[in-house]
């Protein structure tokens, strides 16, 4: 695990962290220098509006570390009482994860291991159909510093950086002066297509409104187009809401570019069509590579999703929704991704880390979610973790916790927190799950 | 077991890096090290393992597979539908479950190469981006050593140095830069041709002398120039080559030239079946075998090593470091393709692959596979290796060896391939069988020596204990694919496929000493062109568990 301590100097009595590391979104900015009095971060050099707050709204919560059924507890009778609910579940559920470290996430696949249970990310409400679309076609991509470097042709789609990932504009996608794009801004050509103007377009050289729930056959008009495929005007239109002229004037711009880059949303993979929207805007960059070179990214969203989704690979083989109930992985979305189980109410206990799905889950799965014994692992103070059985405050990634996380182009960064916190990490308290969990698994055999 | 003396008693040792050909002996382990035999006979072991009857041999070391990183996840990932189908790992009271396929989760990694024998394994390409990625999944990967290699020869500072005639400001980098990642050694991946690649549409070089636009340098000076700073910084490995135009009819005309720009310094050819073929580029039906050629080459020149990457016939994936050779293999096979390209640094390329016994392609690249081990005439220069999964799983190591050591059973195989492998290759004419002897140089000692790691590959007191033993026989591949016991650093963690107690491993790694006055334009360069901070670059120490540095030698060549 990365420290810190060499980057660290002290000015007017004050700490500085040099090169610190914004875990708020997918863009996770690591040149961020804090200034910080006591437990307060007071500077965020070079962090957004979304990173400051990020920074600046982090007080040290006073909540005691535990509480068990709503009453303080000490850390290790959460952890006893966690381990006993995991371990005698039938059916449970580990899910999060996208906001705390690769570390506590290799434990918590761990345990779901040990226990037999089901580990599912916010991937599966994501960017999991992007995931599932990456299953059929592939992906033609880069490191976000590539796009710095060449992209001379940026088309987001269904996505609204300005406010989602405010910096990616500057530092990744349209303002960096590149290598080979010596101009920055002025060498790049940029292309909204939305279903509505947001605060982005106002940033794009070409605004395309699409109509909702019309992404497939706007991308589908695209890859006609791109091998030469004679299209009907009247149909594209009124399908897509953009008349095939403007389709044809982008092909060809997206023809003549030297590095072109597709950045894409959850405007694209949760609205109709799903894995499908990916799987198209997936295969149109593929076909665009006859052409010239294109590149396809995911924009996403929490500050450690990405490595979620790694860790989860290279222990288990799957990306996300995994159950290993027989005792061996098996991957099935829409079986085992959390939202879904739950809504079924098929299971029987559940952990929560980093995650808040009794404020954002369906009501079906918000129900069976209080019915049955729970975990939650959590900075703050949530409607999750108000209903939890056994409730952990964490101390916070990235502010109070070093640690790895992994930006939105799977290039791992570490971290470098500001000042310790009175609480135990999210990895902290999952060794003293797993090791507790593995004395009573070893005990209560599984028939 | 600190102190305890463990001795292996019996056995009939197969250790020829230190003169030892199939004798009876014991072997005695104390702290995670062979010792010499106690002089005093009151001595007594602590434990005793009675092998009498037994092959003792020291660990399988693989120099070169892919088993973590970005890439190898990425695989992972994207093949779901072959892991519904593969053996299940399951979990156990002391072992993690998993998944196959033709890429193995970490701890599945683990737990199939120590089940083999295979003690110690190195990744062949990581981008030094992602080094910190490799890192983590080495800490998942249980039972084995384990190292990688980085990519290098693609690299925009090099390749500046390079095209500035700098060479000390090149070997200063390459230092830093193995230090930074915490890596083994330098890796070229079609040097030149992955800059081109992302420079143009279906870009690449298509000889030694092609210049890359914008750096304004050639392949030939890109493997000359890196290969020279290795050899100045006395890396226990100098250098491994993935050459240019991989694949390809009439490759080896490039092979040959990338043999002859190392001018003599020592350079290690990976995945050499892969860079054996003649024939035009543009017909298929020219193709054919060039091995004869180019192993007289390697038989004549002492600074070149080689592995083979050998093709088995089977479902598997195709993935490297070199991105033009992943679009040109998922256009040929119209699969799903995965292409990343890492900033200043690298590329990737994923494909899924069935390797078919009839076709004719394939057939011819099983067989050159296959003269390589054949027709190289010192064991000590060629290793056993798949390119795992590129050519066939880790996993067909014992395979391979009834292939070379049962020339009746080659011969069988054979008859079931596409016959013209009879006319474009010798394959058909060579009798060789290895030894019991040969076997282990090219599967442990060998590879041991051209890494550079004395205490590995050999069973001599100092060496790791690192031990495998085998229940003999007929079938050399039934024996060596279940041994009876396998002993990682003195404790006994396999017995008869099953892991007993899955330790961790280690982690080898390089730090070569460098002139340091280069860091602050690396700064620079850095602050400059990279996404993310210099300071956020170098992996520390805390990602490395247990770890050992492997020295370098005196600067020297």
């Amino acid at each position: 695990m990365a420290t810190t301590q060499e980057n660290t100097t002290t000015e007017d009595g004050l700490k500085i962290v040099k090169d610190a590391t914004c875990t708020f979104c997918g863009c996770v900015c690591d040149d961020i220098d804090l200034k910080v009095d006591g437990e307060k971060i007071v500077e965020a050099k070079r962090a957004c509006v979304l990173g400051k707050a990020w920074f600046f709204n982090h007080e040290v919560d006073q909540r005691p570390s535990c509480l068990v059924d709503g009453q303080p507890a000490t850390v290790d009778e959460g952890v006893e009482r966690a381990a006993r609910i995991l371990a005698e579940a039938r059916y449970p559920i580990i899910y999060g994860l996208s906001d705390t470290t690769c570390e506590a996430q290799r434990v918590a696949v761990g345990i779901g291991d040990w226990i037999g249970g089901t580990v599912d990310t916010t991937t599966s409400v994501c960017h999991g159909p992007s995931g599932i679309a990456f299953q059929g076609v592939g992906e033609v991509t880069c490191s976000l510093g590539e796009i710095a470097n060449r992209g001379d042709m940026i088309i987001f789609w269904g996505s609204n950086p300005a406010e989602s990932h405010p910096r990616h504009f500057t530092k990744y996608s349209l303002m960096p002066k590149g290598m080979f794009v010596p101009n920055g801004r002025k060498d790049r050509t940029c292309v909204l297509v939305d279903v509505r103007r947001t605060k982005s377009s106002k940033a794009a050289d070409i605004f395309l409104q699409i109509k909702p729930r019309k992404d497939f056959e706007a991308l589908w008009t695209l890859r006609a187009l791109a091998q030469d495929v004679e299209l009907d005007a009247d149909q594209v239109e009124s399908e897509t809401g953009v008349p095939l002229a403007t389709w044809q004037d982008l092909m060809q711009r997206m023809k003549q570019a030297r590095f072109g880059v597709m950045l894409f949303g959850m405007g694209l993979t949760m609205t109709r069509g799903k894995h499908l929207n990916s799987e198209a805007l997936l295969a149109l960059v593929r076909d665009m590579n006859a052409h010239t070179r294109f590149v396809a990214k995911p924009m996403r969203g929490h500050g450690n999703v990405t490595g979620a989704d790694n860790v989860v690979s290279w222990r288990t083989g799957y990306p996300f929704g995994v159950n290993m109930s027989r005792g061996y992985p098996r991957f099935n979305p829409g079986e085992y991704t959390t939202a879904d189980t739950l809504a079924r109410g098929e299971a029987d206990a559940a952990m929560i880390i980093a995650s808040d799905p009794m404020a954002n889950f369906s009501q079906a799965a918000r129900e069976h979610l209080a019915s049955i014994p729970y975990i939650a692992l959590d900075p703050k103070e949530t409607p999750t973790t108000r209903a939890a059985a056994v409730a952990f405050t964490t101390a916070t990634y990235g502010i109070n916790v070093p640690g790895t996380v992994y930006r939105m182009d799977d290039v791992p960064i570490p971290l470098r927190p500001a000042f310790d916190a009175p609480h135990p990490s999210d990895l902290d308290v999952l060794r003293g799950i797993e090791r507790r969990v593995r004395q009573l698994k070893s005990i209560v055999r599984v028939p | 077991m600190a102190d305890s003396l463990f001795k292996i008693a019996g056995g009939t040792v197969y250790d020829p890096a230190n003169g030892i050909d199939g004798q009876v002996r014991d072997l005695w382990i104390q702290d995670g090290k062979i010792v010499a035999a106690p002089t005093d006979p009151n001595v007594r072991a602590d434990k005793t393992l009675d092998a009498a009857g037994m092959v003792v041999m020291p660990g399988g070391i693989d120099m070169h597979c892919h088993i973590a990183g970005p890439k190898v996840n990425m695989a992972r990932k994207m093949r779901p539908e072959e892991k519904r189908v593969a053996p299940k790992v399951s979990r156990t009271a002391n072992t993690h479950s998993g998944t196959l396929g033709s890429v193995p989760s970490t701890f599945a990694t683990g737990y199939k190469y120590a089940g083999m024998g295979y003690t110690t394994a190195f990744d062949a390409a990581i981008p030094p981006l992602a080094a910190r990625h490799a890192h983590e999944e080495f800490d998942d990967t249980p039972c084995i050593d384990k190292g990688f290699y980085v990519l290098v020869g693609n690299n925009h500072y090099i390749m500046r140095a390079i095209q500035q005639n700098e060479p000390q400001r090149l070997k200063a980098f390459l230092g830093w830069l193995l230090g930074s990642a915490k890596a083994y050694a330098p890796k070229m991946v079609n040097p030149g041709g992955v800059e081109v690649w992302k420079q143009q549409q279906a870009g690449n070089v298509s000889d030694l002398d092609t210049c890359v636009e914008h750096f304004d340098v050639t392949p030939r000076q890109i493997i000359r120039g890196i290969a020279e700073a290795a050899g100045e910084l006395g890396l226990p490995h100098p250098v491994h080559i993935h050459a240019n135009n991989l694949g390809l009819p009439g490759n080896w005309t490039t092979t040959l030239e990338t043999m002859k720009a190392l001018e003599g310094h020592g350079g290690h050819l990976t995945h050499i079946q892969f860079h054996s073929y003649g024939g035009g580029p543009d017909d298929q039906d020219t193709f054919n075998s060039k091995v004869v050629p180019l192993a007289d080459y390697v038989n004549s020149h002492q600074n070149i090593t080689v592995d083979v990457g050998q093709v088995l016939f089977g479902e598997t994936t195709s993935m490297t470091g070199d991105s033009p050779l992943g679009y040109y293999l998922s256009n040929v096979y119209k699969t799903k393709w995965f292409s990343a390209d890492t900033e200043m640094e690298s590329g990737c390329g994923i494909a899924p692959i069935e390797y078919k016994n009839k076709s004719l392609i394939h057939s011819l690249q099983w067989a050159i596979g296959l003269e390589w081990y054949l027709l190289v005439q010192d064991p000590w220069r060629v290793v056993m290796s798949t390119d795992h999964p590129n050519g066939g799983s880790f996993l067909a190591y014992p395979q391979i060896i009834r292939l070379l050591m049962d020339r009746t059973w080659r011969r069988d195989v054979l008859k079931t391939v596409n016959p013209q492998v009879l006319k474009r290759s010798t394959l058909g004419d060579l009798d060789r069988e290895y030894s019991l002897n040969e076997i282990c140089i090219i599967t442990r000692a060998g590879p041991a020596r051209l890494l550079g790691l004395s205490h590995k590959g050999h069973l001599g007191p100092g060496a790791d204990a690192d031990v495998t033993i085998y229940t003999p026989n007929d079938n050399v591949e039934t024996m060596f694919e279940l041994p009876r016991h396998v002993i990682k650093a003195g404790r006994i963690i396999v017995e008869q496929g099953e892991v007993r107690d899955p330790v961790d491993g280690k982690t080898l790694h390089v730090a070569p000493d460098y002139d340091s006055d280069v860091e602050p334009d690396i700064a620079d360069w850095f602050e400059k062109y990279y996404s993310i901070r210099f300071r956020n670059y170098p992996v520390s120490d805390a990602y490395l568990g247990d770890h050992e540095t492997v020295a370098c030698r005196q600067g020297t060549d």
